[in-house]
């Protein structure tokens, strides 16, 4: 079996370090089952995808819903992200087929279009504020809510969590979302004693 | 930067959106039967009002979908935003 190699995983110590430093905790959560599915949210097909994944399809736009190890990200109004642990493509992708039972349904892995940052901790929404638009406060964008917008000109899915949020970045977008963020928390992150701040 | 409301995603930044140009012109029912000059006015024939202009968006960056939306050409503000099929709302 060929190596896996995570798209930021180089970036694992520099962003252990700002984390440590004070600034948001920034890591990567690398292979994350991702699976697209396409479905008209009125069919048959849709409510016997919502019974087989434990979970109906959020349809209301930008929210998300948790069942299980899975989350379901809206992503259009009859586009949904099924989100899972790794390695749980296979299994998933069959039971939605299953059932689908024929009817115009569209499932595809799409696990290695993206990878997954956590931005977390009190300096997280200060940090996106650096390069995203979207109002990010509790009040507007709390857990449950998820959205498809820009960051620093990168096309993320950013999803809410309780002390954070979930980033999905493309692969090939990753090292520089990744060195952004580090750059963003610059100024929130205490160099270590003795060490001069960065100018 | 404009503040455009998509109907499904609600006010996001004019970046996130692609322009499609006139909303609501017809695909001609027998384009066969078209003349030349007939076909070059569907193809590239366009309204440019000064004033309330119904025209198509495509939220790129977000949830992806076309929509329309009537826009004062003179002033920016945007009157209304529907759904692609709905017909075009009248704004007073």
């Amino acid at each position: 079996m060929a190596e896996r190699r995570s798209p930021a995983a180089a970036f694992a110590a520099r962003f252990e370090a700002a984390s440590a430093g004070g600034g948001p905790r920034l890591a990567e959560i690398p292979f994350l089952t991702q699976i697209d599915l396409r479905v008209d949210p009125k069919s048959p097909a849709a409510e016997r995808i919502g019974t087989a994944i434990g979970v109906p399809l959020p349809l209301e736009p930008g929210t998300a819903v948790r069942g299980g190890d899975l989350t379901v990200l809206w992503l259009g109004p009859d586009e949904w992200l099924l989100l899972g642990p790794d390695g749980a493509a296979p299994g998933l992708v069959e039971r939605l087929t299953e059932a689908a039972a024929g009817e115009p349904v569209s499932v595809v892995d799409v696990s290695a279009q993206r990878t997954t940052l956590v931005v977390a901790g009190e300096r997280a929404r200060d940090v996106l504020a650096h390069g995203c638009a979207l109002d990010l406060h509790p009040r507007v964008f709390g857990p449950g809510r998820c959205a498809q917008t820009t960051l620093a000109r990168a096309g993320v899915v950013l999803v809410a969590g309780e002390d954070g949020f979930r980033m999905l970045v493309r692969s090939s977008f990753a090292a520089y979302v990744a060195e952004w963020l580090l750059d963003a928390s610059l100024e929130y992150v205490t160099p270590p004693a003795g060490e001069a701040a960065p100018a | 930067m404009l503040l455009i409301p998509c109907p499904w995603c609600g006010p996001r930044d004019e970046a996130e959106f692609h322009y499609g140009g006139q909303a609501h012109v017809a695909y001609p029912e027998d384009p066969a039967a078209l003349s030349d000059e007939e076909w070059a006015r569907y193809l590239f024939f366009r309204d440019n009002p000064k004033g309330l202009f119904a025209e198509r968006w495509s939220h790129t960056a977000g949830c992806r979908r076309w929509f329309n939306a009537v826009r004062d050409t003179a002033t920016n503000e945007i009157h209304a935003v529907y759904r692609v099929g709905e017909p075009r709302p009248v704004i007073a």
